[in-house]
């Protein structure tokens, strides 16, 4: 229990050294540097206050300039180094170029950011529209948005329950096979070792997590639509296709592009469900799997850093976009 | 729609088909693993998780007991009891048996059945049974009977004391204390400091603020792989190397982009007057932090709790980075769960009690906070 005991220690001291911090801080510009009485008073408050929102931010601004920042620039410094630290150039980026696990993992990312955001989209979308008009709408969307809290390793066995395969003869205990020896197929699929379509059988789990996210957002944005333009549509006489595409699908647009992109980010960082499933084997590198594979088994820093530099580059576009949209929301 | 008259009835049958095959589809990847975890790795191997949920008949073999059991009563030997009771097989409902091989369902629950030297068979549908002779039973073993049960569902919880017992091989148990203590401070530090940085950036005037703000944007989106070489050098070299204290570090830096962002949307849109006033009383920034914002943003703080907690507790990477070292005395039920895929690929018993066990707290913390939750997704992403 002495680890449980552990924690708890520990926990206290965090947050309590976290707000000692702000409490000492503030204390120490308000009564030692600029105490707000004597001659200089006014001066003082004046002073204090424009300190005080850097006390307040130092702590967020240090961890996120640590761990986010300063690594940004730290891993294109070392892929542009050599282990024992020389300038190299572009010769890390060039030995990864030439190896064809790259490739094949710069071709399964692309399919990866292809086919999961769209597809978790479009079944997130179909999911809060059917939801949407049934009295039981919040007990399917609960179960359907379930398996976010679930992580992506115990996702990964989950799944390898579902594809599990066993000889012809013997007792299927996977459910997919199950299911397709039953409609007649002739022998099972062994779904994780077949080469190209085993990339969508790990996709399979990532949509499966990603649809309730993509529901829920969704939802709300379609329970956000005026009223009227719908009625206004059913007085025309358009059915119900017509009233989802035509009138509904347009104006959650934007809705529809923030929950693709948001989907984009967690696939261009997918990482656990390939290292749990299939570690990369059979064809189904991806980038971050590449990278780790590099880094702690390979033991090369430099072109471990350059892959994470492609992965960065990838997300760049985004990245811009988000900051170009949160300054015109600011204006 | 519904106000259209004749599509109605057709249309919603075709509505609640399709979304409880949707709802099927998600949840039955979840439910084999929750089935297998109660099942025994014979029962897991030999049958679909999804056929233990209903009886299935077997035919099966069993024996009466031996002979020195008989007793004497109005001239006759006899042998009572269960055939249950004598092998340790699963119990059922009998509804055929047999004594003999060639015919394994010749007779019918109560029937009594004459075996000439061997003496009468009497068997009732829930096993007990009669067996009388009137010449004193002899040999050392009782009679063979086949009988076709049907078995009912039978589910253990012997998976869930070998995973987390005293006895656990697979060091479940100790990962399942180190996850909660990478989690816990890793949950409520971060939310301290995205709290205050997003009342400056909510509510205090300083140059630089709107820059700052899309600077915190921009960091949503950095992929925390770059992180991971820099940051482990500069752990070695500062000299925390790899544990708790680095992995507390690098959750509250992961996740703070996410915390600033959302607290700070919320913050902005506490009402303004309530600030002022309690201004020109003369509290100080501190103080209204602390006595008002920080209750009034009870939601914000609550959503985002849960994602932190969330995104901790099923991390996968930053503690296979920054935490489990050589020894393995950190390892984390994620890094343990992989390692058994792979040493023990094929023990599904282990596997899906394991892999159950470390989803079950993410789980119930998802179903009694799902409010929040669904709050804080909204508060991000749309607006």
């Amino acid at each position: 229990m002495h680890q449980a005991l552990q924690g708890i220690v520990t926990i206290l001291l965090g947050v309590g050294g976290c707000l000692a911090y702000f409490y000492l801080s503030n204390q120490f510009l308000d009564r030692v540097l600029f105490p707000a009485k004597g001659p200089n008073a006014g001066r003082n408050i004046n002073r204090a206050n424009m300190i005080r929102p850097w006390l307040f931010l130092f702590p967020a601004l240090f961890v996120l300039g640590l761990y986010l920042a300063y690594p940004v620039v730290e891993t294109l410094r070392l892929s542009l180094t050599e282990r024992g630290g020389e300038f190299v150039g572009l010769q890390n980026y060039q030995q990864m170029l030439d190896e064809p696990k790259f490739w094949e993992a710069l071709r399964n990312n692309f399919l990866w950011l292809l086919i999961v955001p769209a597809a978790s989209t479009a079944f997130g979308l179909l999911a809060a529209q059917l939801t949407d008009r049934i009295p039981w709408g919040n007990i399917a969307k609960s179960l359907i948005f379930m398996p976010m809290a679930i992580s992506f390793v115990g996702a990964a066995v989950i799944w390898k329950l579902v594809y599990d395969v066993r000889p012809l003869g013997q007792e299927q205990i996977g459910i997919l096979n199950a299911i397709l020896l039953a409609l007649g197929k002739d022998e099972p699929v062994t779904f994780l070792t077949l080469p190209f379509w085993n990339n969508f059988f790990l996709m399979i789990v990532l949509i499966w997590i990603q649809t309730g996210f993509a529901m829920v957002i969704l939802s709300a944005a379609l329970r956000g639509i005026p009223e009227e333009t719908v009625e206004a549509a059913i007085v025309d006489g358009a059915n119900p296709f017509q009233i989802f595409f035509k009138i509904k699908v347009p104006q959650i647009m934007g809705t529809i592009v923030v929950v693709w992109t948001t989907i984009t980010i967690v696939v261009l960082k997918i990482f656990d469900i390939v290292y749990a499933m299939t570690n990369g084997q059979w064809e189904t590198q991806v980038l971050a799997n590449y990278m780790y594979d590099k880094l702690f088994r390979a033991n090369d820093w430099g072109v471990g850093s350059a892959a994470a530099m492609v992965i960065m580059l990838l997300v760049t576009p985004i990245l811009v976009w988000n900051v170009y949209n949160a300054r015109k929301e600011m204006r | 729609m519904d106000s259209i008259a004749g599509t109605k009835s057709s249309l919603t049958w075709a509505l609640h088909i399709s979304v409880a095959l949707l709802v099927i589809a998600w949840i039955v990847p979840t439910l084999g693993l929750f089935v297998s975890s109660f099942r025994t790795a014979d029962q897991i191997s030999s049958s679909g998780w999804w056929a233990a949920l209903f009886p299935t008949e077997q035919t099966i073999q069993l024996r009466t007991a031996s002979p020195d059991n008989q007793t004497r009563a109005e001239g006759l030997y006899i042998i009572e009891g269960n055939l249950f009771e004598v092998g340790s097989m699963p119990s059922g409902r009998i509804s055929a048996w047999g004594t003999s091989a060639r015919d394994v369902s010749a007779h019918a629950p109560g029937d009594t059945v004459d075996m000439g030297d061997d003496g009468r068979l009497t068997l009732e549908a829930d096993g007990t049974y009669r067996l009388e002779n009137d010449e004193e039973f002899a040999g050392r073993r009782g009679e063979r009977v086949f009988v076709t049960v049907a078995i009912l569902p039978e589910f253990t919880l012997d998976n869930y004391y070998q995973v987390l017992g005293p006895n656990n091989r697979e060091g479940m148990a100790k990962a399942f204390f180190n996850t909660l203590t990478v989690t816990i401070p890793a949950t409520i530090i971060p939310i301290l400091v995205a709290a205050f940085a997003a009342y400056a950036l909510a509510w205090m005037d300083f140059p630089g603020r709107a820059l700052l703000i899309a600077a915190i944007v921009g960091l949503l989106v950095v992929p925390l792989q770059l992180a991971l070489i820099p940051l482990l050098r500069l752990h070695n070299e500062i000299g925390i190397g790899k544990g708790y204290i680095g992995t507390w570090l690098a959750h509250t830096g992961f996740g703070m982009p996410l915390a600033i962002y959302l607290l700070r949307n919320y913050m902005v849109g506490l009402p303004r007057e309530i600030i002022e006033n309690a201004k020109v009383d003369g509290a100080t920034d501190f103080q209204i932090f602390m006595k008002i914002v920080l209750p009034l943003s009870f939601p914000a703080l609550a959503s985002f709790a849960i994602f932190q907690f969330l995104w901790t507790w099923n991390d996968l990477l930053v503690a296979l980075v920054f935490l489990i070292d050589a020894t393995g005395e950190t390892t984390v039920m994620t890094r343990q769960i992989v390692e058994l895929l792979g040493t023990r690929g094929g023990n599904w018993e282990i596997l899906a009690t394991a892999a159950f066990v470390s989803i079950a707290v993410p789980l119930i913390v998802f179903f009694a906070m799902q409010r929040y939750l669904v709050r804080g997704l909204l508060a991000g992403s749309v607006k």
